[in-house]
C-alpha cells in the first residue's frame, strides 16, 4: 500500500473529527461527465414511442413501438420507450432505479454548429457574455470542493476541465509502457521546476507511474491471454478502476455521433455505437462496487437531432438533447423534469426538441445535492445560475 | 562542462557521421525566426539563410521555385509510392463490392479484412510522403502551409474509404494552393470527393437536403462562426451544393437529354445535374444565378471576397505562426493584405513574417505535436535522410495528433493551452527517450528490413545545441551535465523545456 492509499483510508474519519474541514463542502461523491461529441440522436436512445407524430417524422429510421418484437423499443412508460440495444445494459439499471433520463435537455444557444455549442456547454458561462475560454465548469468545480482529485481521460485537455486549478489528463484507449525511469523523471521534472510548465511536468510523470501501478494486474491478465474487451468497454473498465480507487472527478469524450446519414434505426450504425457506449457504462456500474453508491455518471452530447429523418435517412444538428444521470443513489427509474407533447406544433423551429431544461440549471442542482455546495459556491461554479432541481440524487 | 564531453564523446564513435560541417554565421534570432518558418531549424536551412539573407529566403519560401520532391526523392532515399490516383481509388471500390458480394462468412470476412488492409496501407504510404517532406523538402513554408490548410479544411480518413483519398487530397487539392490564392484553396476542396464525401455531401440533392457541408463551409473555411451569416444562409448554400458528389464506378448517371451537357466528371469527382436545384439562391444578401456547376465558383468568389473571411483566416494563421491570442493590429493588416490581393495567401504571410509582432513572439510559441516530433527528429539526425517515417506516425498517434486522424472538421486546435497538459508533456518525454537512444527504425528501408545497428543520434553536435547551448535555463544546463551516457543527454535536451517552444 503506498502512501496515497493511506492517506484515503484516513480521510473520513479524520475529516469528520477536524472542524474546519467542514469549511468546504467534502468530497464523498465520485462524478465522471461522458461527452457524446457530434451531437447524438437522443430520439433513438429515449424513443418517444407514445407520439404518432414521431412515426410520420422517421418512416424509415423510427424505433418501433415496443412489442415482442427484438428490434421493437423496450417500455419505459406511456410516453418513451429505450433502444433496443440497451436491453442488457441501460435497462437494468433503469429497472433498480439507477438510470434518469432528461428530455429537452440542453443550452439555449442556438448556432447549431458542433464546436460553438460544445465550447459553450464545457465553458458553462452565461450565453451573450464575454466566453473566457480559460475557464471551464468543471474547473471552477474542484475549485469550489475540498481537493477532489479530478482528471480528463483524454489526449487533450478539454475545455470543461482548462482553469486555475491543474487537471491531470491521460487517455485510456492504449497504454504504453512508460519508458522514462524514476531518475530520469526527477531530473526532468527539475528542468521545469521553474517554468510555467512545472505543475503540468510533475502530475504528468507522476499520474503516468500511478495509472501504469493501477492498471498492472489488467496488462497482466491481458499478457496471460485473457479476453480482452475493446474500444470504449476497455476504455471505461479502466476509468472505473481509476474513479473507484484514485481520482473523484473525470470526464471522458466518445465521438462518432455525428449520423447525417444512413444511421439506422433498430440496428445499425448508431445502434451498434449506443450498444458500446451502454456496454461501457454498464462496465463501470459493476466496476465501481460499493462506490456505484455515492457515483454519479452524467451523459451529455452539444445539441439533440432534428425530429424529422432528412433525405439520406439521417437526421441533421438540432437543439434539444436527451442527457442521462445513472448511479446508485440517483433517485431514478424516471424520465425527469419539463416535458411537452411531441406534435408538430410543439417542435422548436418546427425541427428540433425545444428545451425545456436548461442544463446549467439542472447541473447546477445535481452538483448543490451530491456536495452540498450553497448558492454562493454554485455561482461560481455556474455564474448568473437559478438551479433548477430535478431530485436526480 | 560534461555536455561538452559527451559531445566528443560521441563524435569519436567511428559509426557517427563525422562531425557538424562548418555551423553557418547567422544570428541566434536568425534561427528562431528559421524555427517558425521552418519546421525545426537544421543545418541546411540556417546555410541557406547565410547565404540568401531574411529577405530573399522569405521570398524563396513563399514562392518555391522547385516542386516539393515526389518526383525527386532526396538523395538516398527510395523512391516513395507515387500518389494514389482515381484509378487506385476505384479499384479498391470494386475490391470492396467483391468483398461484400462474397456469400461465404469465412471468404467474405477474410476479403473484408484484405480490403481494410490495402486501404490502410494506401493511407499510411500517404502519411509517409508527408512526413519524408516535413522532414526533408527545401520548401519548408509550403509543408507547413499544406499541414495547415489540410486541418483547416479537414476530413478524417476512417470515414468510409477516405483513407485512399486523403493522399490524393493533401497533394492535389491542398498543396499546390497552399502558397496560392484562397479562392483556389477553397474551390480545389470543394471538388474534391474527400471532402465531399466527409461532410455528407455527396448525400445532398434537389428536395433532399443535407446541410452538413454547407454550414462548415462557412463556420470552418471562410468566414468563422461569428461571420454574420444566418441558418437561412446555411440551407441557401446546401442548394448551390446540390449535386456535387463522388462516382468510383464508370457508369454514368441517368441525365435528362436536356441536361446532358451539364453532367461533368472529373476524376473521381461528379455533378450529377438531375440532383442539383436549378432555382436562384440568395446568399449573404447576394443572389447566385441558377446555372449548374458553375454556381460554386460565384460561391467561392464571394466567400473569399468577405471580409469576415479575411480576418478569419488572417487570425488562424496568426494563431499558428506568432501567438495563441495574436496581436489585434497584426491580424488588421493581414486581413487587408489578405483583401487587396485578393486573397493572395503568399502575400498574407509575407506581412506576417516581416511583421515586428513575430519577431517579439520569437521562441514563445508551444510546439503543437507536429511540430514537435518532426523538429525533434530534424534535429536528432540533422542532414541525414529518413527512410522510414513509420515510427513518427506512431508518435503522433500518441499524441493525439495522426495525420489525417482528427474526427471532427474543425481540425486540430493549435495553442498550448490544447497541448500543454500533463499527459501530452508525459508522452513528450518518453518520445524524447525513444528518439535520443536510438535510430527507432527510422532507417529502414522497407517493412522487412531488419533494425540497423543502434546508433546515437547527435543533437548534441548539432546546430541547435550549438545555437541553444549558451542561452540554457540553469536548470536544462544542469539536467544535461547529470546525464550518464550520450543517450540520456539527448533524451534530456529534447526534452527541455526549450525545446517546446519555438
Amino acid at each position: 500500500m503506498n502512501r496515497r492509499q493511506l492517506l484515503k483510508l484516513g480521510a473520513l474519519p479524520l475529516a469528520t473529527a477536524c472542524g474546519q474541514l467542514f469549511a468546504l463542502p467534502r468530497v464523498p461523491a465520485k462524478l465522471l461527465v461522458v461527452f457524446l461529441r457530434g451531437g447524438y440522436d437522443a430520439t433513438s436512445l429515449l424513443v418517444p414511442v407514445g407520439s404518432p407524430f414521431y412515426y410520420e417524422a422517421r418512416p424509415n429510421i423510427a424505433i418501433p413501438r415496443p412489442s415482442a418484437d427484438a428490434g421493437a423499443a423496450l417500455p419505459l412508460d406511456a410516453d418513451w420507450g429505450l433502444h433496443p440495444s440497451q436491453r442488457d445494459t441501460l435497462l437494468p439499471l433503469f429497472a433498480q432505479g439507477q438510470a434518469a433520463f432528461v428530455p429537452f435537455c440542453g443550452t439555449d444557444d442556438l448556432t447549431r454548429s458542433h464546436f460553438e455549442t460544445q465550447d459553450g456547454i464545457e465553458l458553462g458561462q452565461p450565453l451573450g457574455g464575454r466566453r473566457d475560454f480559460r475557464s471551464g465548469f468543471l474547473n471552477r468545480l474542484v475549485g469550489v470542493l475540498d481537493g477532489p482529485r479530478p482528471i480528463a481521460f483524454t489526449d487533450a485537455l478539454p475545455i470543461v476541465f482548462r482553469g486555475d486549478r491543474d487537471v491531470p489528463n491521460m487517455a485510456m484507449r492504449s497504454l504504453g509502457k512508460s519508458g522514462v525511469d524514476r531518475r530520469q523523471g526527477e531530473i526532468i521534472d527539475a528542468m521545469y521546476r521553474r517554468t510555467a510548465l512545472a505543475s503540468q511536468v510533475t502530475e504528468g510523470l507522476g499520474l503516468r507511474e500511478e495509472v501504469l501501478q493501477a492498471m498492472a494486474p489488467e496488462m497482466e491478465a491481458a499478457s496471460r491471454g485473457a479476453i480482452t474487451t475493446k474500444g470504449f468497454e476497455l476504455e471505461a473498465q479502466r476509468i472505473a478502476t481509476l474513479l473507484r480507487d484514485r481520482f473523484d472527478i473525470g470526464f471522458v469524450d466518445v465521438g462518432g455521433w455525428d449520423t447525417h446519414v444512413g444511421q439506422g434505426g433498430a440496428t445499425g450504425p448508431l445502434a451498434s455505437r449506443l450498444d458500446e457506449l451502454g456496454r461501457g457504462l454498464a462496465v463501470i456500474a459493476r466496476e465501481m462496487g460499493p462506490r456505484w453508491s455515492d457515483t454519479v455518471v452524467v451523459v451529455l452530447s452539444e445539441f439533440g437531432r432534428t425530429f424529422r429523418e432528412n433525405g439520406n435517412r439521417g437526421t441533421d444538428h438540432g437543439h434539444g438533447s436527451v442527457y442521462w444521470v445513472l448511479g446508485g443513489s440517483v433517485r431514478g427509474g424516471r424520465v425527469a423534469g419539463d416535458q411537452v407533447a411531441l406534435t408538430q406544433a410543439n417542435l422548436f423551429q418546427n425541427r428540433d426538441y425545444p428545451v425545456q431544461n436548461e442544463y446549467r440549471a439542472v447541473f447546477a442542482a445535481l452538483l448543490a445535492r451530491m456536495y452540498g455546495l450553497d448558492a454562493t459556491r454554485l455561482d461560481r461554479v455556474f455564474p448568473g445560475v437559478q438551479a433548477k432541481d430535478l431530485g436526480l440524487v | 562542462m560534461l555536455a561538452a564531453a559527451l559531445m566528443s564523446g560521441c563524435a569519436a564513435d567511428p559509426a557517427a557521421p563525422a562531425g557538424a560541417a562548418a555551423s553557418p554565421a547567422v544570428s541566434r534570432q536568425a534561427l528562431q525566426w528559421l524555427d517558425r518558418i521552418t519546421w525545426g531549424a537544421d543545418t541546411a536551412s540556417a546555410r541557406e539563410l547565410a547565404a540568401l539573407g531574411q529577405d530573399r529566403y522569405l521570398e524563396r519560401q513563399l514562392h518555391p521555385l522547385v516542386a516539393s520532391p515526389d518526383a525527386r526523392p532526396p538523395a538516398g532515399a527510395p523512391p516513395v509510392a507515387a500518389p494514389t490516383r482515381a484509378a487506385a481509388v476505384m479499384q479498391l471500390e470494386a475490391q470492396r463490392r467483391d468483398a461484400d458480394a462474397t456469400t461465404e462468412d469465412e471468404p467474405k470476412k477474410a476479403a473484408r479484412q484484405r480490403y481494410q488492409r490495402a486501404l490502410t496501407r494506401v493511407a499510411n504510404e500517404s502519411a509517409s510522403r508527408s512526413l519524408l517532406r516535413d522532414l526533408h523538402s527545401p520548401n519548408q513554408l509550403q509543408e507547413q502551409m499544406t499541414w495547415f490548410w489540410f486541418n483547416h479544411f479537414n476530413v478524417f480518413q476512417y470515414k468510409r474509404d477516405l483513407r485512399a483519398m486523403v493522399g490524393d487530397f493533401e497533394d492535389t487539392a491542398i498543396r499546390p494552393h497552399a502558397l496560392g490564392r484562397f479562392r483556389d484553396l477553397l474551390l480545389a476542396t470543394m471538388r474534391h470527393p474527400a471532402m465531399l464525401r466527409y461532410l455528407d455531401n455527396e448525400q445532398n440533392a434537389v428536395g433532399r437536403i443535407n446541410e452538413n457541408y454547407a454550414r462548415e463551409l462557412m463556420e470552418l473555411h471562410t468566414l468563422g462562426v461569428d461571420g454574420g451569416y444566418s441558418q437561412r444562409d446555411v440551407q441557401e448554400l446546401a442548394r448551390v451544393l446540390t449535386g456535387l458528389g463522388v462516382n468510383l464506378t464508370d457508369r454514368v448517371p441517368n441525365v435528362r437529354a436536356t441536361l446532358k451537357a451539364q453532367y461533368v466528371r472529373d476524376g473521381l469527382f461528379e455533378f450529377n445535374p438531375t440532383r442539383h436545384d436549378f432555382g436562384d439562391k440568395e446568399l449573404l444578401g447576394h443572389v447566385i444565378r441558377g446555372r449548374g456547376l458553375g454556381e460554386i465558383e460565384d460561391v467561392a468568389d464571394l466567400l473569399s471576397r468577405q471580409p469576415a473571411t479575411a480576418r478569419f483566416v488572417s487570425r488562424k494563421l496568426a494563431i499558428y505562426f506568432v501567438a495563441d491570442d495574436p496581436p489585434a493590429a497584426l491580424v488588421e493588416r493581414m486581413a487587408a493584405t489578405f483583401q487587396g490581393t485578393d486573397g493572395d495567401i503568399a502575400a498574407t504571410l509575407r506581412t506576417l513574417f516581416r511583421s515586428p509582432e513575430l519577431t517579439a513572439s520569437l521562441g514563445s510559441k508551444f510546439k503543437d505535436p507536429v511540430h514537435y516530433v518532426v523538429s525533434a527528429v530534424r534535429v536528432a539526425y540533422d542532414g541525414r535522410t529518413i527512410t522510414n517515417p513509420a515510427p513518427m506516425i506512431n508518435w503522433l498517434n500518441r499524441l493525439g495528433a495522426p495525420l489525417y486522424g482528427r474526427l471532427t472538421p474543425d481540425g486540430y486546435p493549435l495553442t498550448r493551452a490544447a497541448w500543454a497538459s500533463a499527459g501530452q508533456l508525459a508522452a513528450r518525454f518518453e518520445i524524447a527517450k525513444i528518439i535520443g537512444s536510438s535510430n527507432a527504425g527510422l532507417f529502414r528501408i522497407g517493412a522487412d528490413d531488419p533494425a540497423l545497428p543502434v546508433e546515437t543520434p547527435q543533437p548534441g553536435s548539432s546546430l541547435y545545441y550549438e545555437h541553444a547551448a549558451h542561452t540554457l535555463a540553469p536548470a536544462t544546463e544542469q539536467a544535461l551535465e547529470a546525464a550518464r551516457s550520450p543517450q540520456e543527454w539527448n533524451t534530456f535536451l529534447l526534452a527541455s523545456p526549450e525545446f517546446m517552444f519555438r
